[in-house]
């Protein structure tokens, strides 16, 4: 009784504050927390016309479905090994080039290069699809006019399966080195000058005052990034692959994450159950990865947790 | 050992300058291919492919753009009102949360944060969030569907959170001393003193309208309801309606502009951003380091 009175008394005194947050509380509930309810749609054979409760239960012959047709192997190793590609590469220039910008040029020279790195991420996968075809179409692109003019073979970049790769990997990084720069940026500017100056004056060089003063200096900014980054391990970047790859069946073994392999079993197929089951399984192996990750972090040193 | 030092400062010097020219020539020559190959002849395009520079300058490809403009009009119609009301509703709903959120004697608060990052670390999927919005909200060919996926994010609230909290709490006290409401401290204090963060979320939340295809892709099937990103991906998928437009028009080519009219069509759907970078890029830096420094 005395808890009922409580919440009453708290509901009473916050009413404006909770008034405040009705908006975005009744906005996640409808767009977040009811599909959480409706993953039931992966355990029936969902009749769109029936509706989710209507439709007969189908246990688990969705997913199944899903193992058994030997896609599910190819999108999931597909889907982790880009992402770790992703992380190694973009990191490795984030981290490389944000110190390279505290280090080197005049303050004008910062600022161009700091502005062409960021540029790319206001740009939509739309026109980097744009960009792509521009820059490998067999016919008229620009690489093939390249190696047309010092008398090379032209080169079928955007048929070949094995090219897509160095692609994907590519624009990845064109789209967001620029953003995660400027981050590693803020927290290498929140180093206590001082160090540096004791380091040099003790005989430091350079590249010794990066790698003992800068480096363990970003390393929480760099555990919190990668731990956000491998909790999204299992998702793949649609827009990315949607745009970049498209829709060709001949690439998919090399180019098909678990999100465009959803999208496609949903949109042209019209396999509910299947993609939900699929969607379920790639939420499910997320959270978990996250909690792990998260666990193991907060044993070695908890404060580079999350939570 | 001064001069040992002096030579591994060069080395390092050498190694940046090489590592951020580079990079920085590779962001955006893209995006000077596309512009360049736009003003190309097609003709030339046919005969020596792009360059950097227009062999042999033509606008032939934005004549067929601008052909039928009520298409591109109406599509940036689309995208600037969808862009202008959606990133005023969500800053106003963010900026809201994000004050009831660091309130300090709010008791609820940790609970309600957690209801919010809960979302980001499980998700329904697709399916069910796609049945949810075409089957029971009925918002296919809707522009609710356009309007609300974009709306709030967690990251915005996060950013816009971390910033108040640097709001000096005597300001609030003293207000409420002085019988002003929550709401009332929330609108005449903490919004005015909040700008750099609204304008740095503001950005987040225009920029996801701007660059969104996807939604329009899963939930719009009516032409002329096509937000401008998702027309310029239906105009490089299907060069048809392209060339038709231009016939209809009754303009005439000796080589009609296939390849450079998809780069002109690019072109034109990216330029405002181009144009507004310059202004806009600083509040975006400012925003993304107050949400890293403080996260």
């Amino acid at each position: 009784m005395h808890l009922i009175k409580d919440i009453c008394r708290d509901f009473k005194e916050n009413k404006v504050l909770l008034a405040m947050l009705a908006p975005a509380i009744i906005f996640f509930f409808v767009f977040n927390y009811v599909p959480m309810a409706g993953i039931i749609i992966a355990f029936k054979k969902f009749d769109y016309m029936a509706g989710i409760f209507k439709s007969p239960w189908a246990g688990l012959d969705n997913f199944k479905f899903f193992f058994m047709s030997g896609q599910a192997w190819i999108v999931t190793r597909n889907t982790v090994l880009y992402n770790i590609a992703f992380i190694l590469v973009n990191s490795t220039l984030q981290i490389t080039l944000a110190i390279f910008l505290t280090e080197v040029g005049s303050k004008f020279f910062r600022k161009i290069t700091q502005s062409a790195m960021l540029l790319p991420y206001f740009i939509s996968w739309v026109v980097v699809g744009a960009f792509v075809y521009n820059i490998f179409n067999y016919e008229f692109g620009v690489l093939n006019t390249f190696f047309k003019s010092i008398g090379m073979e032209p080169a079928d970049v955007m048929g070949n399966v094995g090219s897509w790769k160095y692609i994907l990997i590519f624009f990845n990084a064109w789209n967001c080195v620029g953003y995660g720069t400027i981050i590693y940026l803020a927290a290498i500017t929140g180093i206590d000058k001082q160090l540096y100056e004791a380091a040099d004056i003790d005989g430091a060089n350079i590249f010794q005052q990066v790698f003992t003063i800068t480096l363990p200096s970003i390393k929480p900014t760099y555990i919190i990034l990668l731990l956000l980054s491998i909790g999204q391990i299992f998702r793949g970047n649609f827009s990315e692959f949607y745009q970049l790859v498209g829709n060709n069946g001949m690439l998919f073994d090399a180019t098909d994450v678990i999100d465009t392999f959803v999208f496609r079993s949903l949109m042209q197929s019209k396999e509910f159950g299947m993609a939900a089951a699929v969607g379920l399984y790639q939420s499910v192996l997320c959270f978990a990865i996250l909690m792990i990750s998260n666990y193991v972090i907060k044993r070695i040193d908890s404060d580079y947790a999350l939570f | 050992m001064k001069i040992n030092k002096c030579k591994e400062k060069i080395i390092f010097s050498l190694i940046g300058y090489f590592e951020i020219i580079v990079f920085s020539l590779l962001c955006i020559i893209p995006m000077i291919l596309v512009l360049s190959g736009s003003f190309t002849s097609e003709i030339s395009i046919h005969m020596d492919g792009y360059s950097l520079w227009p062999k042999e300058f033509s606008v032939d490809a934005y004549r067929v753009v601008f052909a039928v403009p009520d298409k591109i009009v109406k599509a940036y119609t689309v995208t600037g009102l969808l862009t202008v009301f959606g990133t005023l509703l969500g800053l106003f709903v963010c900026a809201m949360t994000a004050y009831a959120l660091q309130r300090p004697q709010f008791k609820y608060r940790n609970f309600f944060a957690l209801y919010f990052f809960f979302t980001t670390l499980f998700s329904g999927g697709l399916v069910p969030w796609y049945i949810l919005i075409v089957k029971y909200l009925h918002m296919k060919n809707s522009y609710l569907a356009l309007l609300f996926p974009p709306l709030i994010a967690v990251f915005d609230i996060i950013v816009m959170r971390s910033f108040m909290k640097t709001v000096p709490r005597a300001l609030a006290e003293s207000a409420k001393i002085d019988g002003a409401g929550e709401f009332r401290i929330f609108i005449q204090i903490f919004l005015p003193l909040s700008k750099p963060a609204l304008a740095t979320v503001g950005l987040f939340i225009a920029l996801r309208y701007w660059n969104d295809w996807y939604n329009a892709m899963l939930f719009i099937d009516k032409t002329t309801m096509y937000p401008l990103q998702f027309y310029l991906y239906i105009m490089l998928t299907s060069m048809l309606q392209a060339a038709n437009s231009a016939q209809g028009a009754g303009i005439t080519f000796k080589v009609y502009p296939s390849e450079t009219f998809k780069l002109a069509m690019t072109v034109v759907a990216t330029g405002p951003i181009l144009l507004l970078y310059p202004f806009v890029q600083k509040y975006f830096v400012r925003g993304l380091t107050m949400g890293a420094v403080k996260g």
